[in-house]
């Protein structure tokens, strides 16, 4: 293929500590694609990436319209990074749609770069516009570029003979090869992406791709109107092999190490849902880890087949998003009653019913600690990043097996499409998570006791095929001990303490809970799950100008960890944001007595580190103490 | 390895607990038949597992020295499906009834049959709630008085066997609770099939649906209201042998063998590996136009599903060696970041 593209700029360069920016066009156009390579090349080149991609619930909302707008936003920087940012310094717009969706975002005086081609009367109408927006006076608040894509992409790709829908289909690539001009990125590993996915048999896709993505380079280079480049250098980061991940990804990962680590074959089982799906293509790639996966006729199958994994002996798991969770309950109550180990993974997005499939919100806290009927406590754990559901999945088997219960991990869509450098661990370091099947009758006088407890008071993890120690479980009330049917009063209100007492003992296996910044003082910022880095950013911004705040983040939500409540009593106030009406607000001042203040907002999109700021703001004052 | 194994007892299988039946029911029957087939199949209790949902019926587990789970209503399939996929080496049997199987475990009860888990499913089929004390179940006949249905029930019921067939279950067999001998034959069958196997029996619930199947088991009317299914053999029934079933282009017929006219040549020989269409007209004789057949309607050799599904696990570890997380981890694009 052509090597003609020059690989460094003659053009002067611009060093910056942090570029955002956001890519915009049709569900079709590949803005997702061309924001993960983005991404990928961005943290190859050593920078700290956060990306935020936004897109149509529909896969191909109809062309043009806003409903069809698909985004991908990436910040890249030469420090820690832990949002997509909140204002954009470049938008890439293939449409008008796009563009009057987006452009509120974009920073004064920041780049707009727009596909001309695609401002006729057709696609105006389409975007329900009367005028062109780039006629429009506001443009000389942004630096407009109008690049003709379709034509150039036309003409460059020309050679291929290829037709004039899939010579159209390049221009993605066309915008790529510009962004990547704009900030200094190599083309390398996109060469490579491009060259996997279409080298076997389509080469001539390929090469136009390539060709695309160069003429795009070249367009950089060679129009007067873009004046400069920029770059911004390698971040500072703790020292170790990385690589790209996103939550979903990592969420998988981490059962097949979790697996792996237990000596237990890896059973998941889980009905298509938006945004959980990943997890399952993910997984059914992997059969050759041994990991068994079953996409079954409905949630309620998905939990039940991974009980009935569970008792066989194995790693039971089923994922699912608030619908399908909801749906799942009455089993995740059977669990608690057979006390199994088994994870259950929520995947949250905008609720209620169905809500926003595509969008992400944190809004089942109190579904998963309270859906069920009657008294049947869990531990829930939530993620607060991409590469932390890695880690977060370790804690939750480590629970489920230690203690013999189902386990509830939070995820969110924010987190399951986003993506961050991950360092990459371990895991022979990583400690054994041992698991014991008994072999030998508990009882020597009369049969196997299945409810027989622990220090713990977990159960013995009997499985089939273990001569003598047959027994049977089931949802109805068990006599302690023997596991047999007891309606016996006393006995019902001893099980249900100890099946609380159970997750109570969580908080023993789990670390304290950790502070940064004043151990005491004006303000604590307490947040959990994918708010994370939006909130520790706030936190270190407000930090620099001045106020005495400090951030706890939770990853252990039930139980709590042993030392919140002594934490949250060092400080005057306490603000919780969360992407609901209040959830974790609810529980803590329920368990601790303490007035917290929500920080609230439930629009489908994560919080912006801007909001957040202003918010701590208000409830500090302005010199540390 | 079975011939290794100590003869095992009907009470070898005997759990210690108390049943709590109502004294009468049906179920007592086919615990007996189950106690008695289970030591002949030669599967140890250790390797033998009982899954229910709810009902009645779903008690069963209880009752036998096996490992078992009382599961929640409708989803025993599911959970049976889950554990036979990861532990193909355990034999598994699925105990439901008309409600648990049909009204809200319905979408399990035919993803199951047609995934053809190997695991056996016996639906004890009483045409009634008893647990919940007297509601109309889905087998419930069309007019039956019940405590939801004053007037008499008004929905046109499902047919089990119907059902199975078009879900195309590899094993598809009837029986009666007590006609004992036909049941543990039944039982017998089920499992030796590979695959899912299903069974109904009829299951007289004396306390909220007495008499429901008195045509199949009394001994007066059984031989004239029922058809004993034989493979290979025409299809003879009636007190004196004297009747037969005859396929009259697409419907059944009765016809009568006394008079000489018809010939057992001229009648249905009954084959276990027909076209399903024809199992399905022998699923739609219904009494008392028809003798109902009992029986096996299907035993056909098919895939079963974890064979297939572990297959590919298999497979894919032949074709890529066993799977290496670090190697996975350290896979595509990777960065290092110095000291």
């Amino acid at each position: 293929m052509s090597t003609e593209a020059p690989s460094a700029t003659e053009k002067p360069v611009q060093f910056v500590h942090r570029i955002t920016v956001r890519l915009v066009g049709d569900s079709g156009d590949g803005m997702q694609l061309l924001g993960q390579q983005l991404t990928n090349t961005s943290a190859l080149l050593g920078n700290d990436v956060a990306t935020f991609p936004d897109f149509p619930a529909e896969i191909r909302a109809p062309r043009g319209t806003r409903a069809g707008v698909s985004g991908f936003q990436v910040q890249f920087a030469s420090h820690e990074v832990h949002t997509p940012g909140d204002t954009l310094d470049a938008l890439v717009a293939m449409n008008p749609a796009a563009l009057v969706t987006n452009l509120a975002d974009l920073l004064k005086g920041g780049l707009l770069i727009v596909n001309e081609d695609s401002f006729e009367d057709k696609d105006l109408k389409l975007a329900k516009l009367n005028t062109s927006p780039l006629e429009d006076p506001s443009m000389e608040n942004y630096r407009l570029i109008k690049v003709p894509m379709t034509r150039l992409t036309k003409d460059a790709v020309a050679e291929f003979g290829l037709s004039t829908k899939e010579a159209d289909r390049c221009k993605n690539f066309f915008a790529m090869g510009l962004v990547y001009w704009l900030y200094g990125r190599t083309m390398d590993a996109t060469l490579r992406f491009i060259h996997g996915k279409f080298g076997a048999g389509k080469t001539d896709i390929a090469n136009a791709n390539e060709k695309a993505l160069r003429a795009g380079w070249a367009y950089g280079e060679t129009i007067e109107a873009i004046g400069q480049s920029y770059n911004v250098a390698p971040a500072k980061l703790p020292p170790g092999k990385y690589r790209n991940i996103m939550g979903n990804q990592a969420l998988a990962w981490g059962l097949l190490a979790a697996a792996q680590r237990s000596g237990k074959e890896l059973f998941y089982a889980s009905y298509p849902i938006t945004p959980a799906s990943d997890i399952l293509h993910e997984l059914a790639r992997y059969k050759n880890f041994g990991a068994c996966t079953f996409q079954a006729e409905d949630e309620i199958a998905a939990i039940c087949s991974a009980i009935g994994a569970a008792y066989g002996g194995q790693m039971g798991v089923t994922t699912s998003s608030g619908p399908g969770i909801a749906l799942k309950m009455e089993a995740m109550g059977l669990a608690v009653m057979l006390e199994l180990p088994l994870l259950i993974i929520d995947v949250q997005r905008g609720g209620p019913s169905t809500g926003l499939p595509t969008k992400t919100e944190q809004a089942d806290l109190l579904q998963v600690m309270f859906g069920r009927n009657g008294e049947a406590p869990v531990p829930v754990l939530a993620a607060r990043s991409p590469g932390d559901c890695f880690e977060i999945i370790q804690d939750a088997w480590m629970l489920a097996t230690r203690l013999m219960l189902p386990v509830v991990v939070l995820s969110d869509g924010y987190i399951a499409n986003g993506a961050e450098p991950w360092l990459i661990p371990d895991i022979s370091q990583l400690p054994a998570l041992t698991v014991k099947h008994p072999e030998e009758n508990n009882n020597s006088n009369g049969p196997f006791k299945p409810y027989l407890r622990n220090e713990l008071l977990a159960r013995p993890w009997a499985i089939p095929g273990t001569p003598g120690l047959m027994h049977r479980v089931g949802g109805i009330e068990k006599e302690d001990g023997t596991g047999n049917i007891s309606y016996d009063p006393e006995n019902h209100q001893k099980m249900v303490n100890i099946r609380a007492q159970k997750v109570a003992n969580a908080a023993k296996l789990l670390p304290p809970q950790q502070v940064s910044g004043p151990q005491s003082g004006e303000l604590l910022v307490l947040s959990w799950g994918g708010t994370y880095g939006a909130c520790l950013t706030a936190v270190e911004q407000a930090q620099k100008a001045g106020r005495s705040v400090a951030h706890a983040h939770i990853r252990y939500l039930n139980p709590f960890p042993s030392n919140l409540g002594e934490i949250l009593s060092r400080y005057e106030k306490v603000l919780i944001p969360e992407l609901n009406m209040g959830q974790l607000r609810m529980l803590i001042r329920s368990r601790y007595l303490v007035d917290a203040i929500g920080y609230n907002k439930v629009k489908g999109k994560p919080f912006t580190v801007t909001e957040l700021v202003e918010k701590i703001f208000e409830l500090s004052t302005s010199t540390s103490r | 390895m079975s011939t290794a194994l100590p003869l095992l007892k009907p009470d070898d299988f005997a759990s210690d607990q108390d049943i709590r039946w109502c004294p009468g029911c049906g179920d007592y029957s086919i615990l007996a038949q189950m106690k008695k087939v289970l030591p002949e199949i030669g599967i140890p209790p250790e390797k033998t597992v009982f899954i229910s949902g709810i009902g009645c019926s779903s008690r069963f587990p209880y009752y036998i020295n096996s490992y078992g789970v009382h599961s929640i209503h409708g989803r025993a399939p599911a959970v049976a499906t889950g554990l036979k996929l990861s532990r193909p080496d355990l034999s598994v049997w699925v105990i439901t009834g008309d409600g648990d199987a049909l009204s809200i475990g319905g979408n399990h009860f035919i993803h199951l049959l047609r995934r053809n888990v190997d695991l056996n499913i016996v639906l004890f089929n009483n045409r009634i709630y008893g647990l919940t004390k007297g509601q109309y179940s889905p087998t419930s006949v069309e007019g039956q008085i019940t405590k939801s249905t004053p007037m008499g029930v008004v929905d046109h019921p499902l047919n089990p066997i119907s059902v199975a067939v078009g879900a195309e279950a590899t094993f598809i067999a009837r029986s009666v609770d007590s006609n004992i001998k036909h049941l543990a034959g039944v039982l017998k069958r089920a499992a030796a099939h590979r695959g899912t196997s299903f069974v109904e029996v009829y299951q007289n619930c004396n306390v909220f649906n007495d008499g429901a199947f008195s045509y199949a088991q009394d001994k007066a009317t059984r031989d004239d209201a029922t058809i004993e299914l034989e493979h290979g053999k025409p299809m003879i029934f009636g007190k004196n042998r004297d009747k037969g079933i005859r396929l009259n282009g697409f419907t059944m017929e009765v016809v009568d063998l006394a008079d000489g006219k018809i010939r057992e040549d001229d009648l249905l020989f009954h084959d276990e590996k027909a076209d399903s269409a024809l199992v399905y007209l022998l699923s739609r004789m219904r009494h008392p136009q028809f003798p109902e057949p009992i029986g096996v309607f299907r035993d056909v050799a098919s895939t079963t599903f974890e064979e297939a599904v572990r297959g590919q696990i298999d497979e894919a570890v032949a074709q890529r060696g066993r799977g290496d997380l670090q190697k996975l981890f350290h896979s595509g694009d990777t960065w290092s970041v110095g000291v």
